[in-house]
């Protein structure tokens, strides 16, 4: 028995971990059934890999036999691997199990789609409602949608899901035609369109009637595949933010691809995964989200692929150096944002701290400031006078030069922020 | 002048009443263990008063925003000595300064306090994360903890809204105390370990008899979600710390 369950878990875990999303972040359930498990809105990672990524949900696979024969995926029909599927009972039950224990922050299922859509997402949502209703459970749940289920089946998901997602797998139509023949990004956004026009929906109920039940609380992500196809960072950023703004997406994954076959038209095994571009389109991804930039700003004809030897907002700012120096004691939240070495913390509390009168160099250091690379492009109340007017490029030699080993190394993966 | 007090909250609190009262210049407040006294620095005990400590906190608490509040008292929690000076010192500045002085973070106590409260509040984190509880044979979820910071107060609420459905026991083995909560409260408790040493976990024999199978199944995902390409040690340490894999179900040995 123990035996079964070990395998099992075993090619299911192993299936289902090239979905790089394990966020439980964004959930609003509270335990007010005297049941058991909340969601922390900020998410919680229990633990990481050791190749050192966040472990917060039980990511599993209910099964990974699968009809279709994608070609950049492990459990696609044709290739030669063990199989197997966890009964509805035993997802439910390892579950539970591990929830208790507080290993995890809750259950991230998905699935390969065995006989057809509906029958596959019936499953998936019948552990769903074994987890809500049977046992109380208030814990995170992320829920893969089948492409081609139907709506009923969706919607009904979306009642006990926390956030469901769907993935892209490649970044342009033509790179997924190239591999997965059969799919078709149009699988994907209808879905996804379906699952926001609910969201939006319910939450305009919510402003008229009282208790309307949450509806995927913590929304929608997705995942695309890097490097597997010859797109480039623009395409990557500009289909990013294309969904992120038709879709209200939460968040867009980038999985830079890990050999699976030796097929011609992809990267052969042995083949390094492309960690360090992966991290500059995070970088890119979050300079989007939380740093004001619009994204053609970063990439654009001229620039339609990110720098490696230098993160994309140093990038920005020494393309645009008509903007710098920053005055620090005058100038707006937005701007400040923009500095190279300065986060999102720093400048807060630089607007903050400013009002109590002009702030030194040591006092910037003191908030966090990441003055060695800051001072290039910032003056503040005592700032040394500067004669010489650097370009862009020495500036950039400067700061190389300064954190050659933080940053210059390629084997370096390690998602550093700004 | 230096102030001596206990280490505890409310002598804290009362240090910064009788400062008020007394005006003596600028002043030191030291625990009075470690304080060596010399012939030349004039000290003061204080002496521990419910009344003004209370009165001084609700001062406070006119003066400051919930977050400062809270990181106030992170910072008190972190147990450093230097950080109970930077206490008395910051609350001495915050009673005369307007309200709203504590955005300013050109001043030296406000940038401590914030350094103390997100040290602790990352230790307390971490035990939210971390902690692995083990089933008994009775029904009782159960770990034991020893955290850098004294994070059991912040952890509590956390635990008893995820856990209310099952009985738990969270042991600070180094502060000798812990928190059980046992379906509708939590409350302090002490337990006398009967070998005297630290014994941080209960022996098999106490266990629930799947409490073995659900430690395996945990560490068999915990490697098979591991992608090997993608190895970073590196990484792997910044985020768990080796001192905290003694927490870890998946990094105990088989
Ligand atoms: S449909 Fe999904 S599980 Fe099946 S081969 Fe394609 S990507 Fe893999």
């Amino acid at each position: 028995m123990s035996d079964r369950i070990r395998e099992k878990l075993n090619i299911l875990a192993d299936a289902a971990k090239y979905d790089v999303s394990c966020s439980s972040s964004g959930g609003t359930r509270k335990n007010d059934n005297k049941g058991i498990g909340d969601s922390h809105s900020s998410g919680i990672c229990h633990t990481y890999t050791e190749d050192g990524r966040c472990v917060s949900l039980l990511k599993i696979l209910l099964t990974n036999h699968c009809i279709y024969d994608c070609l950049f995926c492990v459990s696609r029909k044709s290739n030669d691997i063990k199989r197997a599927a966890f009964t509805v009972d035993e997802v439910v039950d390892l579950t539970m199990n591990f929830y208790r224990r507080n290993y995890i922050e809750g259950l991230f299922l998905s699935s390969g789609i065995f006989k057809n859509a509906d029958f596959t997402m019936e499953r998936l949502l019948l552990v769903c409602k074994k987890l809500r209703l049977e046992q109380r459970y208030n814990g995170y749940i992320h829920l893969k949608t089948i492409p081609g289920a139907s709506e009923e089946l969706i919607k009904e998901a979306g009642l006990y899901a926390d956030r469901m997602s769907i993935n892209l797998e490649m970044p342009t139509e033509a790179g997924l035609k190239l591999l997965a023949p059969e799919k078709s990004h149009a699988d994907v956004i209808k879905p996804l369109e379906f699952v926001q026009q609910n969201i939006v929906q319910f939450a305009e109920d919510k402003k008229l009637i009282k208790h309307v039940p949450k509806f995927v609380p913590a929304g929608q992500s997705t995942q695309m595949v890097i490097g597997a196809t010859p797109e480039s960072d623009k395409d990557i950023m500009y289909t990013a933010n294309a969904f992120y703004k038709n879709f209200s997406l939460k968040r867009v994954y980038y999985s830079g691809y890990v050999p699976i076959s030796n097929d011609s038209r992809m990267p052969i095994l042995g083949t390094q995964p492309p960690l360090l571009r992966e991290n500059r389109l995070y970088q890119t991804d979050w300079l989007m989200r939380f740093y004001g930039f619009k994204v053609q700003e970063i990439l654009n004809d001229a620039n339609p692929n990110l720098d490696v030897d230098i993160d994309p907002k140093l990038s920005w700012a020494i393309r645009n150096m008509q903007h710098f120096p920053v005055d620090i004691n005058k100038a707006d939240y937005k701007m400040i944002l923009r500095i190279p070495g300065i986060g999102v913390m720093s400048a807060k509390k630089i607007v903050q701290a400013r009002k109590f009168g002009k702030l030194r160099i040591d006092q910037l250091k003191k908030i966090g400031v990441a003055y060695n690379r800051a001072k290039h492009f910032i003056t503040c109340a005592d700032s040394p006078y500067q004669i010489k007017d650097y370009q862009g490029t020495q500036i950039k030699a400067f700061i190389m030069a300064d954190s050659q080993s933080k940053y210059l190394k390629t084997d370096n993966n390690q998602l550093i922020l700004f | 002048m230096i102030y001596l007090f206990d280490g505890s909250l409310t002598g804290l609190l009362t240090a910064v009443f009788e400062w008020f009262e007394r005006k003596p210049g600028r002043t030191y407040l030291q625990l009075t263990g470690i304080f060596q006294p010399d012939a030349f620095t004039e000290s003061f005990e204080v002496i521990n008063n419910e009344d003004k400590a209370d009165r001084v906190w609700k001062g406070l608490q006119k003066k400051l925003k919930k977050d400062w509040q809270r990181t106030f008292y992170c910072s008190y929690l972190s147990e450093i000595p230097e950080a109970f000076n930077h206490l008395f010192q910051f609350a001495i500045y915050i009673f005369e300064s307007e309200i709203g002085a504590a955005a300013n973070y050109g001043n030296d106590h406000v940038v401590a306090l914030s350094k103390y409260a997100k040290s602790v509040e990352r230790e307390k984190h971490r035990m939210e994360a971390f902690i692995r509880f083990q089933k008994t044979g009775d029904g009782m979820f159960y770990t034991s903890i020893d955290p850098d910071f004294n994070v059991l107060p912040l952890i509590s609420n956390h635990f008893k809204n995820r856990y209310a459905d099952q009985q738990w026991v969270i042991y600070d083995l180094k502060r000798k105390y812990g928190l059980h909560y046992d379906l509708n409260t939590v409350e302090e408790i002490t337990i006398n370990f009967s070998d005297g040493a630290k014994s941080p976990n209960p022996s098999p024999a106490l266990m629930d008899e799947k409490e073995e199978l659900y430690a395996v199944l945990w560490k068999d995902y915990f490697k098979s979600a591991n992608i090997v390409a993608r190895k970073n040690t590196k990484l792997h340490l910044q985020h768990v710390p080796k001192r905290y894999w003694k927490y870890l179900t998946e990094k105990q040995l088989a």
